[in-house]
């Protein structure tokens, strides 16, 4: 490693306040097994100096053992780490490399081009700034380079580099070049990406990688190292309006009461008025609490502790963000699903929904449409398989506070997880919050007798069992406008028992003690929520089985 | 307009972000302190995710009974003044069968004091998710190992059956019986810890300093003679020579290099001009190819 090697050696101290102001960048590489990804990152590493001597060692057994170059150096096994793949000659799952150079600090996401592997690349690429994607110089743009493409901006990468590797095997040709480039900015027009800079080079000669290469004079655009070592990307969540996603409250004793978490976009300064999305409180900061003494501003990227001037219910799962730009608060997200399991989408179930802030049960109510990730195509379907990506309408138990993915990744952004394996299902980027239309869980058929008797309900309604399936029903009493009353039966209490919900529509809040009642009566829970409508109550038989060791909440609201 | 962010700020607020969402969503974490420097980062980073309070978890050591002495009594110092408990296990039954590194070899060595000490404690205390100061950057298959690493009730790594980990929303579910191993400084590199070291000041133990220290060569390497328990082989002697530890382990297993780095800086500008990385000090790797990800699979950190 030697970066400045004299400056090291002569002033170490001065090395070490020059490395201080260095910057990270986060970027992914995209293409498939024989484009040379893994030469690629493998020559990063090695001309960055950061391979060392014994890893050099081992790097020269391991390419006469199982190399691909004839013995010769083959960089790429700097990157294979499991074993098991190694002996299949292909990398099976992301993996992060580092390396640095004086300017910038680098992570690395190394993820496969195979097709069935869709789930990996958007895994490298959630947290990556800039997105490296390699062609063949002698094959141009393939169908995969169009579904990394589509993935990456998918996933709201701006920055693209069009790596065309393997400029030695047509001799340099300028002609070709610029041919790729011209097809690719016209293929990437509908994409939205904020640039595109085309870069030829061979990864496996080092042309253009690291320093500008004889071979190519009419080029005079940036290497790769030179790219990645400016592309300005510094402050992009900065001039956002303020979030932050309450993490933890730290509570050691009566006097302190803070409010910790990851600033996901803007700044901020004691003084500042702060709301919380759900509830519409208002507050101001106090101070801004670190080890290290307060600060007077904390920027996104800053993992903060804010006190606050006034004693307002904040929890974890709350958003914080300034009152003027607040984020949505709402129940029934649209959203890109990206479908990672073998078990495919079953709509209809409940799954945990993690975002920044919260993690609630919801379902998938609908699913608009999926997408041909190599066509682009809309094509009408009901579930999503393993890798396969569409927009769909979620219903959650209760609102959350988001924001639009493509306006904030941090807070646009969530995980599905299925409740009973606890596996990683989807990956999801919300648009917006979906109109607010009828939902098409099944309604509930019920009885109802008029009564007219003095201080009796002017409708009871009788809840029969034989309407209720699926794991949320949905008993609309919306159209009643007078007092209710609710009469049980057997299977509806068993419905429960069993861990599946019902939704109750009600006109106005004074048909709320109707439900209350019910629960009270039979030990039910429920959860209140406000709609355009009327209210809406969800209520569930609260599982012991988890309450005992987590008394208050274990996250997930059920 | 606000400075920018540095590389070092970003590590730092991703690592405390990761140590307070494991405190959020688990009921009873635990911070596996190895005494070394990335462990010396992990725990000031901790202290930092929740000032003003202490960290609310215990520290946890799993000791082989063949630790250098000075890491000892610094794990015990910064304890102490960390204000937090401190658990320290000792695989017993390894120490009635008198399992030692030198008489049967490393490789046994590291799986019954290690490895089965930590599935152990672990078991005993029934702890749902262990913080470790493990990087991604210190041998390859670590480079793939989630920053929430799933371990099945047994202890056991599937590197094929990981979970996806997207933007920093960490799946924390298990089942009762399971664990998480959380590793909040997966992203920093060799560099980047001594940097943070000494940009925030950090304590260290003294043995990554160089001094005047009895050391024997074996194998190729410089082993220090911490007490009397280490036998000379015929042909070896004790030499005092100024050396330092670029890692700390076990003693009979971590390599000394020669050195006169007494500082800080010295140390760095020392690790930046040589080219020997740092699990070279370590025998563990040496025994085999992939061996790293074999023990990680039985359940080595």
């Amino acid at each position: 490693m030697a970066h400045q090697s004299d400056l090291i050696e002569q002033d170490i101290l001065a090395y070490l306040k020059s490395q201080e102001e260095k910057s990270l960048l986060r970027f992914i590489t995209c293409g498939s097994v024989d484009d040379g990804k893994s030469t690629l990152i493998g020559r990063l590493l090695w001309d960055s100096k950061m391979v060392f001597e014994d890893q050099l060692a081992s790097l020269e057994a391991d390419s006469k053992k199982v190399g691909t170059q004839g013995g010769a150096i083959d960089y790429a096994l700097l990157l294979d780490g499991l074993q098991a793949e190694r002996e299949q000659g292909i990398t099976i799952d992301v993996a992060y490399r580092y390396f640095s150079t004086d300017r910038r600090k680098f992570i690395v996401a190394d993820t496969p081009g195979h097709e069935q592997y869709t789930r990996n690349m958007v895994t490298g690429a959630s947290t990556a700034q800039v997105a490296v994607i390699l062609v063949d110089a002698r094959k141009g743009l393939l169908t995969q380079t169009r579904r990394h493409s589509y993935l990456v901006s998918l996933v709201g990468i701006q920055h693209i580099v069009l790596a065309v590797n393997k400029m030695d095997l047509i001799d340099f040709d300028q002609q070709q070049f610029e041919a790729i480039r011209r097809d690719y900015e016209q293929f990437a027009a509908s994409l939205g990406f904020g640039d595109i800079t085309a870069i030829p080079l061979s990864a496996l000669g080092g042309d253009n990688m690291i320093e500008p290469s004889a071979n190519t004079p009419w080029y005079t655009g940036p290497t790769l190292m030179n790219y990645l070592e400016t592309v300005q990307i510094e402050g992009e969540n900065r001039e956002k309006p303020f979030r932050m996603p309450v993490q933890w409250v730290n509570r050691p004793h009566l006097d302190f009461r803070g409010f910790c978490g990851t600033i996901a976009s803007g700044v901020i300064h004691p003084g500042d008025e702060l709301l919380v999305a759900s509830s519409g409180r208002t507050s101001r900061v106090a101070r801004i609490v670190t080890m290290n003494g307060d600060l007077p501003e904390a920027v996104a990227g800053q993992s903060v502790t804010l006190t606050l001037e006034d004693e307002i219910d904040i929890s974890r799962g709350d958003m914080l963000s300034i009152p003027d730009t607040p984020p949505i608060h709402a129940r029934h997200p649209e959203a890109h699903l990206v479908w990672m399991h073998d078990e495919p989408l079953q709509p209809g179930q409940i799954y945990l929904v993690k975002t920044a802030s919260a993690v609630t049960p919801g379902r998938v109510t609908t699913v608009q449409y999926a997408v041909d990730v190599n066509t682009l195509e809309q094509k009408k379907t009901t579930t999503l398989g393993l890798n396969e990506i569409g927009v769909v309408r979620l219903e959650l138990d209760r609102p959350i506070s988001f924001d639009p993915y493509r306006l904030n990744r941090h807070t646009g952004s969530f995980i599905l997880i299925d409740r009973f394996t606890n596996a990683t299902v989807a990956a999801g980027m919300i648009i917006s919050a979906a109109p607010l239309e009828p939902q098409n869980a099944p309604l509930v058929g019920f009885n109802a007798n008029s009564f007219d008797v003095d201080g009796e309900p002017s409708r009871r309604i009788n809840l029969s069992d034989a309407s209720f399936n699926g794991t949320v029903s949905v008993v609309d009493l919306a159209g009643e406008a007078g007092t209710i009353g609710l009469d049980v039966s057997a299977g509806f209490l068993d419905y429960l028992g069993k861990g599946n919900r019902v939704l109750f529509r009600l006109r106005n809040v004074g048909q709320l003690s109707a439900v209350a009642v019910m629960a009270y009566e039979h030990t039910l829970s429920f959860e209140f929520d406000r709609t355009a409508e009327g209210v809406s109550i969800l209520v569930f038989k609260r599982d012991t089985r988890f309450g005992s060791r987590v008394p208050d909440d274990d996250g997930t609201g059920i | 307009m606000s400075l920018n962010l540095t590389h070092l700020q970003q590590l730092e607020a991703e690592s405390i972000n990761i140590i307070r969402e494991v405190v959020a969503e688990f009921g009873n974490p635990v911070m596996l302190y190895s005494i070394g420097k990335d462990s010396a980062v992990m725990l000031h980073l901790a202290r930092k995710a929740f000032y003003p309070a202490p960290p609310p978890f215990p520290l946890m050591h799993v000791d082989t009974t063949w630790k250098f002495r000075e890491m000892i009594q610094f794990r015990d110092r910064m304890a102490a003044e960390c204000g937090l408990d401190l658990i320290v296990h000792v695989n017993e039954e390894g120490v009635r069968q008198k399992i030692s590194p030198f008489t049967h070899g490393s490789s046994l060595y590291t799986d019954i004091m290690k490895t089965e000490g930590l599935k152990q404690a672990l078991d005993r205390y029934k702890f749902d998710a262990a913080f470790g100061g493990a990087r991604r950057d210190e041998e390859k298959s670590r480079a793939k190992e989630r920053i929430f690493s799933f371990r099945s009730a047994n202890h056991r790594w599937d590197p094929k059956l990981q979970r996806p980990e997207l933007w920093n929303l960490y799946n924390t579910r298990i089942k009762p019986g399971e664990s998480i191993r959380v590793f909040p400084i997966s992203n920093w590199t060799e560099l980047d810890v001594w940097q943070y070291i000494h940009l925030e000041n950090i304590p260290i133990v003294p043995l990554y300093y160089a001094a005047v220290r009895p050391v024997v060569e074996r194998d190729g390497m410089l082993i220090m003679v911490d007490d009397d328990r280490m036998e000379l082989k015929p042909g070896e002697t004790v030499q005092y020579k100024s050396v330092r530890f670029r890692t700390l382990g076990c003693y009979p297993l971590t390599a000394a290099v020669e050195s006169t780095a007494t500082t800080l800086p010295e140390i760095i500008q020392e690790m930046l001009l040589t080219r020997t990385s740092e699990r070279q000090g370590r025998m563990i790797d040496h025994d085999s190819a992939g061996s790293m990800e074999k023990k990680k699979q039985e359940g080595y950190f």
